[in-house]
């Protein structure tokens, strides 16, 4: 509208937040494809299964294109101006999960498992709460602002949280990590999913207040900057937080999220690298020294240095061991470049978890190499578009929160990708979407609700921006 | 707060790159070791999941394919059969989809498994026109008469044995037997409570007969008096002697040089300085202990190599090397001469020995796969008939031959006798065990001759029994009956 008043008086390449189009129509023309391909996906799964096309296809069909048309109106009612890309690509995700889920549903070898069930159903059913959660979001959050004012009840709601796996009755601990809760009735629960949203908006709030005495009561040594001492309090109590979290839980993924999410957090507050410095410092005392003395975390690392060995342990029988990582590797491999085509491969020889954490492993062995950096890609795109919502909102709250919860998804891909991959141990996450998992799905959705509508915030024309005085009597000198 | 942020994006970035990065090394650079990874399980999976191909023995498959259930926990949707499994054992080896491959199963999995690249294009092809993807056949060169005589011989005999035989003209096995053996049928499957029972209880530390043991192939015995065949040919070689009628310069007694210990003969009979002809019809172990040690270590180590022994066999089943050992001193290469001391052989190597002799002195590379068909039977690849060495010259290989027909005809081995037909052979009674106290080894090696000069088998039997009384154990008596039936069921099938 008015950019001519308001000629930028230096380069960016943040989203002009001014005279910005609304690109709803875009996001719709995208939503079209991020819902044929998972239904061409399924089709083909169908035909190499059962040599024909699934009955379900249509149900299938209409009901992504029902969830993603929902969706969308959400986001052209409530919240016009946001991303475009963002509601596409998750919805892609999902839909891909979803038929890779159904797909590893019809393996002889699982379903003969003895806790078998149809998962495909259920995480329908969990992705249309995810989308449902992702439109009150939309609703009830009509500005992002408005969390900062739960700071403190974020704070004690995560903490809540990360203690309920703990709680003797409640907790579960699924195959060594204790991140699970049961709820009798519903199944489990992995309440860390909600914690990182939690734990973002308290970092978010928290720093915003505290950002300036962090970033300027410090001394200089040796070219960093030390904060004093008693502002080393809070990244202190929170490294202490996730070395908790690895001890009693014993999952080095969420220990890890949490604590990188802090840190990359600090450093965006307070523009000072040495809390970079301290951070990958600390991380890495607080992980050698857990796992000096924590079994399940030796174990994990164990496995990680030498998948084939933990395999023929797990082979003789030695309890404890896990054939699980050696089996996503032989099917990433198998794999080879372009995958043995979806419904063709046998990555069902994962057993366990093989259609949540290492469901990566089904997409490496039926879509390939070039199925996998697809992917990546997909996800790389939704960090990017969330580093990008926090380049352009116009708040530091938002910024914060925006870069947090972008961070912590990146970080959760990277570690659990990687350790599914052998890059890194592996960890109890999911990837985020297309693993199946109620927590997760219902988490990310409600991650991408907050993204959308602080990107909303961003990209929404300003009012006619009043006339600051200072603007026009004010004359800056610069030298050239 | 943009500087930082567009740092975290670049931070981000490279995590996403690292996984690019390691995932191109997971799905591409590593990718192909970590498919045919035998541990992967997709190996086996492939492997079962058409019918396999065959192997083939006189035109009729040996083996076969059943569908099993797939079902739950067994994804293996094919199961090998083999048609009298115990009798073929020794050439087929096992396939099983719980324990894996070995012998020709494993050698020439590629082909009958259908996914040699030889056969690429015809898969190709047939995923093109939607057919299922079939394994092709190995066409040995077994006879199946002869193999069946040789197990039945075995069998009947009821000790632990072996036999092996070639046709001298190309090396050609013809029969390849071990008893006791074992039936690949009976763990072809997966099922913990058939297929493992059976593979446990034919494990060598829970069977002391040690049924899986491929004794043609991979056992070692002391050869005895056989080896005197290759001593004999070592003495005409070398110009010892040049004729079998020529008397040796041989004492008895006779005291092995460099000792005072007598190097006896088995009975009474007349060694002294009697000819090859005779030392060899009656099994003169004086004769021979002294060529040996008058030829020296040497001479008889370059004979006995030329012969095969002190290398592997590729057949393409591997055999056991047979030994004959260096630097033995006068009274060592004199027992080795005669089939003692270090000296062993397994029966394809003393088969060799004596198609060897019966080719005119031309040894052939013995093998088993005649060739590899498609599923539609074309010849993918055909074995040709190759010469391994020759260890004696046509002319010293008639005089062997002469004195090898004079043992069968008025000598130890009269036993394998056939009417209308010639026969050389040499019998050999090994002794083993400390102070030779276990029961002796019964040895047979021959060849049959016919009319027309052609020479159409060679065999070699042996027979360990610990059962027999001591005295009935000798080559003449146990072993070559078995032989003699071998090479009577080889003529056969040639007319």
């Amino acid at each position: 509208m008015s950019s001519t008043t308001n000629t930028p008086t230096h380069h960016t390449s943040t989203i002009g937040a001014i005279g910005a189009p609304s690109r709803r129509n875009t996001e719709l023309a995208m939503l079209v494809f991020a819902v044929v391909i998972p239904v061409f996906a399924y089709a083909n799964v169908g035909l190499a299964i059962d040599d024909k096309v699934p009955a379900g296809l249509l149900g299938y069909g209409l009901g992504l294109g029902l969830l993603a048309g929902v969706g969308h109106l959400a986001v052209r009612k409530f919240a016009p101006y946001a991303d475009p890309l963002l509601l596409p690509l998750a919805t892609l995700l999902n839909g891909l999960g979803l038929v890779v889920i159904w797909r590893l549903d019809q393996s002889k070898l699982l379903q003969s498992l003895p806790n078998y069930v149809q998962a495909a159903p259920r995480q329908l059913l969990y992705t249309a709460l995810g989308i449902a959660l992702f439109v009150v979001v939309l609703i009830f959050l009509k500005d992002h602002r408005v969390l900062q004012r739960y700071t403190y009840i974020s704070m004690f709601g995560a903490l809540v949280l990360l203690i309920l796996p703990l709680v003797p009755g409640l907790g579960a601990n699924i195959f060594g990590a204790k991140i699970w809760i049961r709820i009798p009735g519903l199944g489990t629960l992995q309440p860390g999913e909600f914690a990182k949203i939690a734990l973002a908006v308290f970092f978010a709030g928290y720093l915003m207040v505290k950002r300036d005495a962090l970033a300027l009561a410090s001394r200089r040594f040796l070219g960093l900057y030390l904060p004093r001492g008693r502002d080393l309090g809070p990244i202190l109590v929170v490294w202490l937080m996730s070395i908790l979290i690895l001890v009693f839980e014993t999952d080095l993924g969420t220990s890890l999220l949490f604590f990188g999410m802090f840190v990359v957090m600090l450093y965006v507050a307070t523009e000072r690298t040495s809390w970079i410095v301290f951070g990958l410092l600390m991380s890495a005392a607080g992980a050698v020294g857990v796992a000096s003395f924590e079994p399940h975390v030796q174990q994990r690392v164990q496995a990680w240095l030498d998948p084939m060995k933990e395999y023929t342990l797990s082979q003789k029988g030695v309890v404890g061991h896990s054939e699980q990582s050696m089996q996503a590797l032989w099917a990433f491999g198998s794999g080879g470049t372009l995958g043995s085509g979806l419904g063709q491969g046998h990555s069902d020889l994962i057993r366990f978890a093989a259609n949540s954490d290492f469901i990566l492993a089904t997409f490496g062995e039926e879509l390939g190499l070039a199925g996998i950096m697809a992917i990546l890609l997909v996800y790389g795109l939704i960090v990017e578009r969330g580093v990008r919502t926090a380049l352009a909102a116009r708040d530091p709250f938002g910024k914060l929160l925006a870069i947090g919860l972008s961070g912590a998804f990146a970080l959760q891909v990277f570690v659990v990708a990687g350790g599914v991959m052998g890059l890194i141990p592996l960890t109890g996450m999911t990837m985020p979407f297309v693993a199946y998992g109620g927590s997760s799905v219902l988490a990310n959705w409600a991650l991408i609700g907050i993204l959308i509508r602080i990107s909303d915030t961003a990209r929404r024309p300003a009012p006619a921006p009043a006339i600051n005085p200072d603007a026009e009597m004010t004359q800056v000198v610069r030298p050239s | 707060m943009n500087k930082p942020l567009r740092r975290i994006a670049l931070f981000c970035g490279l995590l996403v790159l690292a996984l690019l990065v390691r995932d191109n090394w997971l799905q591409y650079v590593k990718a192909d070791s970590l498919k045919d990874d035998p541990k992967n399980r997709r190996v086996t999976i492939a492997r079962y999941s058409t019918p396999r191909g065959d192997i083939i023995v006189d035109g009729n498959p040996i083996t076969g394919s059943t569908t099993t259930s797939t079902s739950g926990l067994n994804d293996l949707k094919y199961k090998r059969t083999y048609k009298n499994g115990p009798m073929w054992a020794p050439v087929t080896g096992y396939a099983s989809q719980a324990f894996g491959a070995n012998q020709l199963e494993s050698i020439e999995d590629g082909i009958l498994s259908g996914t040699d690249d030889r056969l690429f294009f015809r898969n190709t092809l047939d995923m093109i026109t939607g057919k299922e993807k079939q394994g092709g056949n190995v066409v040995t060169t077994l006879n199946a008469a002869a193999q069946k005589a040789a197990y039945d011989g075995l069998k009947a005999q009821g000790g632990k044995g072996a036999v092996a035989a070639l046709d001298p003209s190309t090396g050609k096995i013809l029969a390849l037997a071990s008893y006791p053996s074992y039936d690949p049928s009976s763990f072809a499957g997966n099922s913990t409570s058939t297929d493992s029972k059976a593979w446990t209880e034919l494990q060598k530390k829970n069977n002391p007969n040690d049924p899986m043991l491929n004794r043609a192939l991979r056992e070692t015995y002391p050869p005895g008096s056989t080896f005197k065949v290759v001593t004999a040919a070592a003495a005409l070689e070398n110009g010892l002697y040049n004729s079998a009628d020529q008397n040796t310069d041989s004492p008895l007694p006779y005291i092995m040089k460099g000792t005072t210990t007598e190097l006896k003969n088995e009975g009474n009979i007349p060694c002294k300085n009697a000819t090859m002809r005779t030392a060899l019809r009656v099994s003169c172990n004086t004769v021979f202990g002294k060529i040996g040690s008058d030829l020296g270590n040497e001479k008889m180590l370059a004979e006995a190599k030329k012969f095969g022994f002190d290398a592997e066999q590729f057949t393409p089943v591997r055999s056991a090397a047979s030994v004959f050992s260096d630097n033995m001193n006068s009274s060592q290469t004199a027992l080795s001469s005669i089939g003692q001391y270090n000296t062993a052989a397994t029966p394809l190597q003393m088969a060799m020995v004596a198609s060897a002799v019966a080719n005119n002195g031309k040894l052939m590379k013995p093998y088993m796969v005649d060739k590899l068909q498609s599923s539609n039977l074309d010849t993918i690849a055909q074995t040709d008939p190759q010469e391994l060495s020759r260890p004696l010259s046509a002319k010293n290989a008639q005089i062997l031959q002469s004195m090898m027909e004079t043992v069968v005809k008025d000598g130890t081995g009269t036993n394998a006798q056939i009417n209308g037909v010639t026969v050389g052979g040499k019998t050999g009674t090994a002794q083993h065990g400390v102070e030779n106290s276990a029961n002796p080894y019964a040895w047979f090696i021959s060849y049959a001759k016919l009319g027309d000069g052609s020479t159409p088998v060679a065999v070699a039997v042996v027979i360990e029994d610990d059962q027999a009384n001591r005295d009935d154990i000798s080559g003449g008596g146990l072993a070559a009956p078995i032989a003699k039936s071998v090479m009577e069921a080889v003529i056969g099938s040639k007319r």
